[in-house]
Parts: structure tokens; sequence; C-alpha cells
């Protein structure tokens, strides 16, 4: 067997037996998934005791207008709540005291409790009284219908962004910049921590390597470019592994948490959502209906080999240099004034991913997106907005370039630098051994 | 035609010169001992032996001619900083290492019991190195480095860093890895062991080599016409010092016992042996002559300090 591929399989297997690499894998999506159905869950569950609450009201006129809920059940009683003995007190879980008009801000409103009263009591009380106040006010004006045409000052305007599709049937799509946006972001992030985790991992391996001496045997068998190569592709598979797991886990955990709730998985796959979702019984908002159509219209299998080739580029291009620094140094203390050279264009390409999903079209985020030190970053905010396939294919074409030219610059430092100890490496060294010839 | 032989090797790093001009010869089923003092460019040489740096001119031949990286699977290489994968399980890594030295995954299995049986740790197969004593380590080490069953091994430093019991049991392993045919050669500064063990040393001092052969001979050569002679204490208390003096040799180190006096004499260039004798027994009752052949140690320390005068 080819050495490469032995040094690329314990690479691989090392790491993905570890035990960190199996719970961050499995966990994480199941926390993300967890984010966002268990509030979804417990919305559903409802506090299974109706507790009584006491009204005094002078004026008469609200307490039978009042609302019982699941939740609070309203009693009128005729005492005076403020004069209210200490041993009755217990009576009620909350006394509830209306004095005057309430539609002229005259009136006065208080909640008694011995414990402190939950705020969603008290915001309860209050949206029911000034809905009575209003109402008791619109009709003290005496004009007809005077409420339907309140109604009507406040009209609801939707919008739709509609993306002309380059494809020959003019097809309309509807889009959302919301969605768009919110989706780059992710991938942004998404290749940010993977670039630096994964990156970072490169370089452990080789200071472990290095710190250890075994790099000594393993070069008086192999080349130190393959083992360096060995060390970063086996390293890229870990990252595909865990990137392509996360998305099934979260598929499958999602396509389990929506049929809990009731709407089964391939009715919002298919494409004639409303009648589907009829026939389930489910009704669904229109807001629901656009937001399903906004998520089904991206291309998400273009989007996601994007995603995957150009982390893979940023990923080969950033570890080897964090391969380099590796090879350069000799414990991981002694790196930090090396990863800080990689770390600033990394950080700098995320803010600008993070303003140029805000502002996609401006200047910085459109020649940032070329650059191959940013691009893996700052693409992948463009990318949902639709972008010209050539520019897409000149920016990764650049990013290979660059990334070939990395390695093999890498691998210079590299060679010289994992036999050396002892020595605290400068920047002038790396340039000095970069033009040893081989 | 010799086993392996490095020709005219030159090495230079940032303004010093590692090796000049190094060439030493390897025959075939023999130790080898490399020789010399700390930062004389030992390690570097078995480096270059090694493929792990390449020189910056002059050539490695290896059974007749230029050695590639394919010949790298013939041989075993023990570095002088050990160092193996701490977290990683014994077995698992001592099959990766010999793959990468080409043997198939089966090869190194069968070859990884024999040696763990032999060296009696088959226990410890699953345990991670890093669990491991000290001493344990240096065990899994050293089958590391013969497990592919290599032709030619190279130890740096090899019992340097060993425990005495594992030293002992290294130092066996190698002379039977002789006996069943294998070349060796190792560095070393621990002269006694030279004596003991190697056929061939070769002594590098500052870069350059200064002095090559057979172990045997190159003491041969260093004679230097040096004498012990032990005798009785003579009966008569009138018999001095003087009864040492000779026309023939000059002598010194004059040890006197109870019973016995020892000294050590140097011939004169003329004298022969035989008078010397007749002389020394016509007076004394003679125990023990013996001609004294210099020991590595002295060689090495008189030839590196010769050179550091001129």
């Amino acid at each position: 067997m080819n050495k490469l591929s032995i040094i690329i399989q314990r690479e691989y297997l090392s790491r993905v037996r570890k035990k960190s690499f199996i719970i961050m894998t499995f966990l994480t999506p199941l926390l993300m998934v967890a984010l966002i159905m268990v509030p979804l869950l417990l919305s559903t569950v409802k506090s299974g005791k109706t507790r009584l609450i006491a009204v005094n009201d002078e004026s008469g006129q609200y307490v039978s207008r009042l609302q019982d809920s699941k939740s609070w059940q309203f009693v009128a009683i005729g005492e005076d709540i403020s004069s209210l003995p200490a041993e009755k007190r217990e009576d009620f879980y909350a006394w509830l005291s209306i004095r005057g008009n309430l539609a002229d801000s005259t009136g006065q409103v208080r909640i008694y409790a011995t414990r402190q009263i939950p705020m969603e009591l008290s915001s309860e009380i209050r949206s029911q009284l000034e809905k009575m106040a209003s109402e008791d006010k619109i009709s003290s004006y005496r004009i007809p219908e005077l409420a339907q045409i309140l109604k009507e000052v406040y009209p609801t305007v939707r919008t739709e962004n509609i993306l002309w599709s380059d494809k020959a049937d003019g097809q309309e799509v509807k889009t959302s910049s919301e969605i768009s946006m919110v989706i780059g972001m992710v991938a942004t992030m998404l290749i940010y921590i993977f670039i630096f985790a994964y990156g970072s991992m490169v370089m452990n391996g080789v200071v472990e390597e290095k710190s250890s001496r075994i790099v000594e045997i393993i070069v008086s068998s192999v080349k130190p470019f393959q083992l360096m190569m060995g060390k970063i592709v086996g390293i890229a598979l870990v990252g595909l592994t865990q990137f392509i797991l996360w998305v099934l886990l979260i598929l499958l955990l999602s396509a389990v948490g929506l049929s809990a709730v009731g709407l089964p998985m391939d009715t919002l796959m298919s494409a004639n959502l409303p009648q589907a979702g009829e026939t389930m019984n489910v009704n669904l908002s229109q807001e629901a209906l656009d937001g399903i159509q906004i998520i089904q219209s991206f291309n998400w299998t273009s989007l996601i080999i994007w995603f995957i080739l150009f982390f893979l580029g940023g990923y080969l291009l950033y570890a080897s240099l964090f391969a380099a620094i590796g090879g350069a140094v000799d414990n991981n203390e002694d790196s930090q004034q090396f990863t800080l050279a990689i770390t600033i264009p990394v950080i700098l390409a995320l803010y600008i991913g993070i303003y140029g999903a805000m502002n996609p079209d401006g200047p910085l985020v459109f020649w940032s997106s070329f650059i191959p030190f940013f691009s893996p970053i700052v693409m992948m905010v463009r990318l949902p907005m639709g972008v010209p396939f050539w520019q897409i294919v000149l920016s990764f074409a650049l990013l290979v370039i660059t990334f070939l030219l990395c390695v093999k610059l890498a691998a210079k430092i590299y060679r010289t630098g994992i036999l050396m100890y002892g020595k605290k490496v400068t920047y002038k060294d790396l340039w000095k051994w970069i033009r040893y010839k081989s | 035609m010799y086993y392996l032989e490095t020709s005219h090797v030159v090495k230079q790093y940032s303004g010093h010169k590692a090796l000049d001009d190094v060439s030493i010869q390897v025959h075939e089923g023999k130790i080898y001992g490399l020789l010399g003092p700390n930062g004389a460019g030992k390690s570097t040489l078995i480096r270059i032996i090694n493929h792990i740096t390449a020189p910056d001119s002059g050539q490695v031949i290896f059974n007749g001619r230029q050695m590639t990286a394919a010949d790298m699977a013939r041989i075993g290489y023990l570095p002088e900083e050990r160092g193996l994968y701490k977290k990683m399980k014994v077995a698992e890594q001592a099959i990766y290492l010999a793959r990468l030295k080409g043997m198939t995954r089966n090869d190194a299995r069968e070859s990884l019991r024999y040696w763990f049986d032999k060296f009696d740790i088959r226990a410890w197969a699953d345990k991670k190195l890093g669990e491991l004593s000290k001493g344990m380590q240096q065990k899994v080490q050293f089958i590391i480095t013969v497990m592919h069953r290599p032709e030619f091994l190279i130890f740096d430093e090899p019992f340097s860093g060993f425990d005495p019991v594992n030293a002992q049991l290294i130092r066996n392993e190698i002379l039977e890895l002789k006996a069943q045919g294998a070349t060796i050669m190792f560095s070393t500064h621990n002269m006694a062991s030279v004596e003991e063990i190697c056929d061939e040393i070769g002594l590098i001092n500052r870069s350059r080599l200064v002095l090559q052969g057979d172990v045997d001979d190159i003491r041969e050569s260093h004679r230097q016409g040096q004498y012990l002679v032990k005798v009785r204490r003579p009966a008569d208390p009138q018999v001095g010092l003087q009864a040492l003096d000779s026309q023939l040799y000059s002598w010194n180190s004059l040890v006197r016992s109870s019973h016995y006096w020892t000294w050590q004499l140097r011939r004169e260039q003329q004298a022969d042996i035989p008078a010397i004798f007749s002389q020394i027994a016509a007076r004394f009752d003679i125990i023990s002559f013996e001609e004294l052949i210099p020991d590595m140690n002295e060689i090495f320390i008189k030839t590196v300090q010769n050179i550091q005068q001129q």
C-alpha cells in the first residue's frame, strides 16, 4: 500500500476514534435541534393548575368582562383589598383591585400578593384592561363603525422578493434577503470555525510529532512532504466526516422533531405544498408556506458542493501554513508569534463576511471574495444571494493556485523545521529555509 | 566492494560546516562504531545515511550503487533522541511504523508477536505508550527499530538513555543480529562498548574523519613499546630501586606492595624484548610481563588532543 495512504489512514482513524470527536459530532446537532425544538415543545405544555385571582372592581364595569384562561380564573369579591386582614391573604393566589375609570386614565389598578407576581399574570391583566379601556373610549365618541375604521387605518403590506431565474423557462422564484443572509452567515461562521479548528489540529499534530521526536523515525521511512500532506489530508477527511454527519443528523433529527409536532418532512420537501398541507390536515399560515417555499427555492445541492469545495480550499491553504508553523517551533507556546500572522487574515475575513451579509453588493465584499486568504469565508456570504458562475469559478481557481503555492512553501519550512531543536525560530529563519534548495 | 560507503560528504549549516569531506567505509556483516566528541557531526552523518537530510555534496553508496529512498526499507534506525506517539497503542504504532517501512500488515503483526514474546512484553500490546514505564518504552523503541527485519541497522548512541539492564539486553541483541548476518553501525562516545563489540571504527572530530579502520589494527598501530612488569618483592632488603635501571628501557609508575612490585617500562628504540626480559629475570622473580596495547579511550583522547594542538 502507498505510504501516503497509510499516513492518511492513521491521521484519520486516530482522530475519528477519539471520544471527544464522537461526542462533538453527535452532540452538536442534537443541541442545535434541541435549541429550536425545545421552546416549540415547551410552548405546547401548559401548567396544569388554574389559579384563582380575587377581583375587587369598584366601578363594576370591568370584572364581568375579564376573561378566564387555562392558567387564571377571576372571581369577583366585594371586600376592599387594601384593608384585608393579614390572615385572609392566602385565600387567593393574587388580589386585583380596580378603582376609577380606566378609559380616561384616572383609574388605578393594583395587584396584591404574598409572593412575587409572575410577569405573565401582570401583563395578561394589563393587556385585558387596556383593551377594555380602549373599547370604552372608542364607543364614547359615538361614531358609528369607528372601531372598524381604526382597524383599516393600519393596512398590512406584504413584500415578496422575486428572483428572475437564469433558466430558460423564466420561472419566477420567491426569495428572501433575510433568509439568504442567515444562510450566508451560518456558512461563513461554519467555514471560519472549521478552518480554525482543523487548521490548529494540524499544527498540534505536527508539534506533537516533533516534540515527541518520532518525526525522525518517520522521515527515515517517508519523505517529509508525504508526512505533512498525509496529516493535512487525513485531518481534512475528519472535518468532512464531521460536516457530513452534522448535515445528515440535523436532517434526521429535524424530521423526527417535525413529525412529532405534526409536520412530516416529505410534506415540506414536496413541491406542491398547499395541497399537501390540506391533505395532512395541517393549517399552515401563509407566512409559513412562503418561508418553506423560499427555503426550497435555494439550490441546496450547489450551495453544499461549493461550501465543501471552498472549505477544502481554504482549509488546505491555512492548514499548510499551520503545518509549517508546527514544524518550525518546539512547542505550542512558541507557536503564538506565528499563528498571529494567520489569525489576522482569518478574523479579517470573518469581519468582512459579517459586514458583507448586510451589504452583499459592496466593493469590499466583491473584491475580498476573490482574494484567496479571504475568499473561502467571504464567498459563503455571497453564495446564497446568487453569484455569477464565472465569479465563483475564478475565485475558486485563484484559491487553488494559492494553496498549491502555499503547500510548496510550507513544505520547505516544514522539512527544515522538523529537524531543528532548541532554537527560537524567527521570521528571518523561515525565509532562509524557504530559499534552501532541495 | 564495501557494504556502505560515504564518499566526500559535505554538509553545511548556516555558516558552519557540520561535515567536511567525510568518507567512511563499512564492511558487510561487521559492527562499525562511529566515534567522536559531542557536536563532531556523528548525528548529521547518520541522518544523511538515513536520507533524513541531504548532503550538500558527496554521496552515499550502498551495495556499490548510489543509495535511494527505496533502500530505506532495508534500514532500521534508532535515533539518539528517542520518542514515539505517547497516546497511541503500542502494537498499533509498531505496526504503523513497520508498514511505513514497507511491511504488510500481516507480516508486521507476525514479527511483532515474535519480538513481544522474546522480550516478554505481550501484555502491553494494547496499552498506550505513555502508560508504560521508561524502561518498557525503551524496549518498544528497540523492537520498532528491528521489527521489519532490516539488514542494516543504525543506532545513534544506543547505550545512552537505556538503564543498565536494558543496555545489556540491547548489547546482546546487537550481537545476535550480527550473528544473523546484519551489518550494524552505531555512534557512541562510550569507549568501553567500542572495544567490546565493534569490529571497525571511524573517529570524527570537528566535522572531519580523523581515524578509521579495524579496531585491532588501530590499537596495534598505536603501540608505543610500553610494558607492564610484575615481579615478587626481592627477599634481600639491600636490593634498591637502582635494580630497575637499565640501558634498555626507562621505567615509571612503580607500585610496591608487601609481596609484589609492579612497574611500567618503555623500551628504548633498538632494544629487543628477549634482552629486556632476561635482564629483569636475572634480577627478579617475574610473575608477568605483558605489553600494554592502548585502549580506544586513550587513542581517542590522544588523537583528539593532537588535532586540537595543531
